[in-house]
């Protein structure tokens, strides 16, 4: 991983997710503006899998387990996908509020797959 | 013409899907925690699992109920409600008492250094930010809030 990649990725994916919670909040029904963060996030999201595999032939490669830190990266790259389906099923305030919150998990997810490849704990 | 059109339930779910309201958050963050906690699971099974196995099964254990219990909120009828109930119920006992034993005995759990982040219910979640801790509180006043609809479903299936 970058590291100036991974804060912009943590941020926006933070601000992306807050901003979605707060419009869910209002009553704000899925919009061009919450769907549009949330495919900012998965688009950040598809940066990261491709700095991920690059990263490595450069000789930044992983400190920690390569698999696990996949199976994170996956997995964030399906939420997006998963809460904007979701959302364009059913149109209603919490389909924002769900958005919200996948872009919040992946934002966790970021940091934790960052402790991945840079610190170890042994 | 005065014939009252007959409520189509069943194909007309967005009337019972609307009903599932702040409901929806509830089962996204359910779905989260069930896939994260099983992927991560599986992962270790296949690699690290003799290092540490009571955490590891443990891990496993919880994700596949935690997958359940994201279906059984997610789906309607009675069964489904008792599901839920069970799952969630089995969830508070889960991370209320591995929390408990992984602050008295934290070799119990603590397995080797590989196993980043211990099980998800050691000392009380705090690795998902103590969310395993807080769901099944607010999944139990949300199934408690549908009861009624629960009761009338079977009643009426």
């Amino acid at each position: 991983m970058i590291e100036w990649y991974t804060v912009i990725e943590v941020a926006i994916a933070t601000a992306a997710g807050v901003l979605c919670v707060v419009l869910g909040l209002f009553r704000v029904k899925p919009n061009d503006l919450s769907m549009g963060a949330t495919a900012l996030v998965e688009l950040v999201l598809l940066g990261q899998l491709g700095i991920a595999i690059a990263a490595p032939l450069v000789g930044n490669s992983p400190t920690g387990s390569i698999v696990e830190f996949y199976i994170y990266l996956i997995v964030a790259l399906i939420l997006p996908l998963l809460a904007g389906f979701w959302a364009l099923v059913e149109r209603d305030r919490w389909a924002t509020v769900v958005l919200g919150v996948a872009c919040l998990a992946i934002a966790v997810m970021m940091v934790r797959m960052n402790i991945i490849w840079t610190v170890q704990i042994a | 013409m005065s014939r009252v059109p007959v409520p189509v339930t069943d194909q007309a779910s967005p009337v019972v899907r609307r009903s599932l309201g702040v409901g929806r958050v509830l089962i996204i963050v359910y779905a989260i925690l069930a896939i994260g906690a099983t992927s991560r699971a599986v992962y270790q099974l296949v690699t690290i699992y003799s290092s540490a196995r009571v955490p590891i099964t443990l891990s496993a254990v919880s994700g596949v109920v935690y997958i359940v219990a994201t279906l059984a909120l997610l789906l309607r009828g009675p069964a489904w409600y008792r599901v839920a109930w069970i799952t969630i119920s089995f969830e508070l006992l889960g991370v209320l008492v591995v929390g408990t034993l992984s602050l008295l005995d934290p070799a119990l759990f603590a397995g080797s250094a590989k196993v980043s982040f211990g099980t998800v219910w050691s000392y009380y979640g705090i690795g998902y930010l103590f969310i395993p801790l807080v769901l099944p509180v607010l999944g139990m006043l949300w199934l408690r809030s549908r009861r009624d609809r629960a009761v009338d479903e079977s009643a009426g299936a």
